[in-house]
């Protein structure tokens, strides 16, 4: 087994063991009745340690396909999201040494695996290092940066709990509206990590040509089928679907159709869930979370912003100025990545403002936390994907 | 307004709500509260005390939590807007104007664009009301740490050991009961192996540990400060230098905003991954996106002239440095970097031409014209000569007949000449760019037939200076500092006095971390004997939880 192989199936490893780690810690929370905290005690060491595996494992990837390429596996969307994915997991170990909440785990994990597949949709061989990126300093900023975030996404994990806990699912409010909504678009994550994996495995494809922006011609290959077309289309591929309508040139319809497609799989699997469970995907969580002591939960929702918050300034501001001073010759220069590091710093320091100046705590603080990860995962999925800049290097 | 005087005498500035020598409640909203509100120190801020000038309702505005938080959102908000169509310095247009700016968003971008450029966000972040938002925001930081910091200091340096009692059982710890003589002793004892600091005062006792943890926003405050200062610096003249320089291989030219020292470029080179040999791994990704670039350089010797040599005069150029310049490895001297930032192949460098008789093919002569530094007349010999009228390094057109160049980099060379041969000695003009030649004044005999060219090529370097960078630096250094210190640490006190007749009052208070708190505490009660400690926070917590349930049950049986 070559190097790059060993580290693939790590990862594989480190999958399937999150994977089984999230029911043993659903178990070890349901089968907990009232009162008697020892099976999930026990149920909760057990998953802790598989989790632990896991890790292990995936630290176990990460390393060995450094190793394989000598440069540390930062350095595109695959490589990101999949460490985001892994420092998500570490920051969960570190509060689980410090709490012991088996809850934390049965959200924060099926999150790390939905990071984790949603990382493997994207072009996953080793690649070489632009010049730009031949430095020391991509370790330095990328790594900080990917382990303030996964501290950061554990306080929104802590807070979805609070969430799911003092909403009431059964009437009407903003509150039941928007809680529901953070649920569907985590299935529409599952959505498109659906959609990618069927159009890849029947090895859909189809290529077209098409007018750009600079009115010259240039040719697209659709890997699903293209529900939109590009400006001024022209199918090369013989029985290829017919696009539903036409995008002007400033907009990629390729991304527009992935975009459609997992929206659409996402709000079938939805609503199978929901006509299966009869209920609210938010509702179906309310009896894994009887027990959960909401003051704990704000604790460790506030104690990862209090860690999470002075590493992202080092990794995200300060590490990521100093680099652009060297590789760009300005340490700050307006690209959207970097305006978007600024807006979630921001964001969090108005967080802290508000929680120690103007009381807000419990569940304002919860709501605040997953703004957090949306504005995070914005500036993950959206800056790279869809804003063109420096950045794009997926 | 007037102080006001406490029961025990003390006069405390007007706005105080406990008094700063022994802690009695001096407002009658706080003297009804079950605890106090130590969040200041109960402090007079001026924010809470005046409010009549227009300066008191200007310092209040900055000086409140909502305001600035307020700040941050609209600044976040705008910062964001900033990114949904790129800015313009991220454009690219082939002259950069406001016409062709204002153009190109409307082309690209359509309605959305021209509004976009209407509004001016497409170079928002150096507008003037997004600079202002920037200063509210300091403004923000500057006022609302002195409200608070300047009472908070003066109290906590000036603070008594001995306190009214109403102050100690308004603490969310507290204790009282009887407790053995030596209590003091064994406490002062303990409390020091817990690394507190231990004052004594007649019959009590003050332990403190950690205030410096008080003073951690503003000390990250003031690094914020510092940050947003060095940032203004730079548009102090001689603070910052940002230029470009565009250097042909061979050349040797003076940096620009660097009197005195020259750069010579030896040769630049761009290397490609060839997914081969070492790089056999990269295969898949190579074939996947194409070429793959693995490193720029230009690589350089750097002159400076002696000081006292004239400006521009090189003759006595001395060599500094011989080196490679490339990305992530600016070349450093005195201040300045120089940074491998574009380059351009292939550019031409002279082109070679035949003098021909177009019947016969026949060739009179070569020439070969040097584009960067072309000569006036070419004498071909046996009485042919070329002249060259007019040099156009980068041809766009004509304009009312005269032919024009764009830029002085020859892109496009255009030539005008005069071609004189034996048998044509008044001589023939043309006008030559590449691939074409227009005979103005009639059909000629002769023409010039393109040969050869010579490239080379360019890079693009950029120089900086930036004085500002160890004030940033030292602004970010003193901001973490300060966030580790107000986050990482706790302030925590006890009180402890001993009564007449065995009683012992404590009371104890922390501005985070209450558990940490007790922990400690139960060390000291377990030592000295203190008597058993109540959390009134909790006490509280637990009534209203109590109430809220019987009335629910009330409503229940109703």
């Amino acid at each position: 087994m070559t190097l790059p192989e060993l580290s693939s199936s790590l990862l594989y490893v480190a999958f399937i063991a999150y994977l089984i780690a999230t029911f043993v810690f659903g178990g070890a929370v349901k089968g907990n009745k009232e009162g008697s905290f020892k099976s999930e005690g026990r149920w909760g060491k057990i998953a802790f340690i598989i989790t632990l595996i896991g890790f292990i494992a995936q630290l176990g990837y990460f390393f060995t396909r450094w190793a394989a390429t000598g440069h540390p596996p930062l350095s595109n969307m695959f490589e990101f999201t999949t460490a985001f994915g892994m420092t998500l997991v570490g920051g969960f170990i570190i509060l689980y040494l410090l709490y012991k909440t088996p809850v934390l785990g049965m959200v924060v994990l099926p999150v790390a695996l939905l990071i984790i597949a949603f990382a493997s949709m994207f072009p996953s061989e080793v690649s070489p290092l632009i010049p730009a990126l031949q430095t020391n300093w991509l370790a330095i900023h990328v790594s900080t940066t990917v382990i303030a975030e996964g501290i950061l996404a554990i306080s929104a994990g802590a807070g979805l709990i609070y969430l799911l806990k003092v909403v009431d699912m059964e009437k009407k409010s903003k509150q039941r509206f928007w809680l529901e909504t953070i649920m569907y678009s985590l299935i529409v994550v599952v959505g498109f990590v659906v959609a990618s994996t069927y159009f890849t495995l029947t090895d859909y494809q189809a290529e077209f040509t098409y007018i750009n922006k600079d009115n010259a011609e240039a040719s697209i290959e659709y890997n699903m089928p293209p529900l939109v077309g590009m400006n001024e289309y022209t199918s090369l591929t013989e029985g290829a679907m017919e696009p539903l309508l036409e995008t002007p040139a400033i907009i990629n319809a390729g991304k527009v159709t992935t975009v459609l497609w997992s929206f659409i799989v996402g709000t079938i699997l939805y609503w199978i869930i929901r006509l299966i469970a009869r209920k609210r995907i938010a509702a179906i969580f309310k009896p894994f979370l009887k027990n959960v002591n909401l003051q704990l939960m704000d604790e460790i929702n506030y104690r990862s912003v209090i860690i999470g918050f002075p590493l992202f300034t080092l990794g995200a501001l300060i590490f990521a100025m100093i680099w652009a001073q060297i590789a760009w010759s300005r340490f700050w220069g307006w690209d959207p990545k970097e305006v978007w590091a600024l807006i979630t710093w921001l964001f969090y320091a108005a967080f802290l403002h508000l929680r120690l100046g103007k009381g807000w705590q419990g569940e304002k603080s919860a709501w605040l936390a997953v703004a957090g990860f949306a504005i995070i995962m914005f500036n993950l999925v959206a800056v790279n994907l869809i804003i063109a800049g420096l950045h794009s290097y997926a | 307004m007037e102080n006001l005087v406490c029961k025990c005498g003390h006069k405390n500035p007007p706005g105080t709500i406990l008094c700063e020598s022994c802690g009695r409640s001096l407002t009658e909203e706080e003297q009804s509260k079950k605890l106090a509100d130590m969040r200041y120190e109960g402090t007079a801020r001026r924010s809470q005390t005046y409010n009549k000038s227009i300066i008191d309702k200007i310092w209040n505005f900055f000086s409140s939590v909502k305001v600035g938080v307020g700040i941050i959102v609209v600044l976040l908000v705008a910062a964001a807007i900033g990114t949904i169509l790129p800015q313009a310095q991220y454009v690219n247009v082939p002259v950069r104007n406001d016409a062709t700016l204002q153009a190109y968003y409307a082309d690209v971008y359509g309605e959305i664009g021209k509004i976009y450029y209407f509004l001016g966000l497409h170079d928002m972040y150096s507008s003037f009301w997004f600079i202002t938002l920037v200063g509210l925001l300091a403004i923000s930081l500057i006022v609302a740490s002195l409200d608070r910091f300047v009472p908070l200091y003066r109290s906590l340096k000036n603070q008594r050991v001995l306190r009214h009692r109403s102050f100690m059982n308004k603490q969310r710890i507290y204790a009282e009961g009887q407790a053995p003589d030596d209590v003091l002793v064994k406490a002062e004892e303990k409390l020091k192996e817990l690394k507190y600091n231990v004052t004594l005062d007649k019959n009590g006792l003050l332990a403190e540990k950690g205030r410096f943890s008080r003073w951690g926003p503003y000390v990250n405050h003031i690094g914020l400060i510092i940050f947003l200062s060095g940032v203004m610096l730079r548009m102090v003249p001689g603070f910052y230098v940002d230029e470009t320089l565009w250097i042909r291989e061979g050349e040797t030219r003076a940096i620009p905003e660097a009197p005195g020292y020259y750069l010579e470029s030896e040769k630049f080179t761009i290397e490609t991954y060839s997914g081969e040999g070492d790089e056999e791994l990269f295969e898949d990704a190579l074939d996947r996106v194409g070429t793959v670039a693995k490193n720029y350089q230009t690589d350089i010797v750097l002159y400076q002239t002696p000081e006292e040599s004239l400006p521009g005069a090189t003759d006595e150029m001395e060599m500094m440095k011989e080196e490679s310049i490339r990305v992530n490895q600016p070349l450093k001297f005195d201040g300045y970097a120089v940074y491998q930032m574009d380059y351009k192949l292939n550019e031409l460098r002279a082109m070679t031409f035949d003098l021909t008789d177009k019947e016969t093919d026949a060739s009179l002569g070569t020439l070969t014209i040097d584009l960067v530094k072309p000569e006036d007349s070419y004498d071909l010999g046996n009485g042919s000569k070329v002249d060259l009228l007019g040099y156009y390094p980068d041809f766009s057109g004509f304009e009312n007949g005269e032919p024009q160049t764009a830029t002085p980099v020859p892109n496009n060379p255009g030539f005008l000449v005069r071609m004189y041969t034996p048998e044509t000695p008044e001589g023939e003009v043309s006008f030559i760019v590449i691939q074409d030649t227009i005979e103005p004044l009639g059909e000629n005999q002769y023409k010039l037939t393109f040969q050869s060219a010579e490239t080379r090529h360019a890079s693009g370097l950029t120089i900086r200076k930036d004085r500002t960078l160890p004030i940033l630096g030292l602004g970010g250094l003193i901001f973490m500092i300060g966030v580790a210190q107000g986050m990482y640490f706790n302030h925590r006190r006890f009180w402890i006095q001993q009564q007449e007749g065995g009683t012992v009052l404590l009371a104890g208070h922390t501005n985070k971390n209450w558990f940490g708190l007790k922990k400690d505490l139960d060390q000291v009660s377990e030592y000295a004997s203190l008597p058993v400690y109540t959390d009134q926070q909790e006490e509280v917590e637990k009534k209203e939880k109590l109430d809220k349930e019987q009335k629910v049950e009330g409503d229940e049986l109703r």
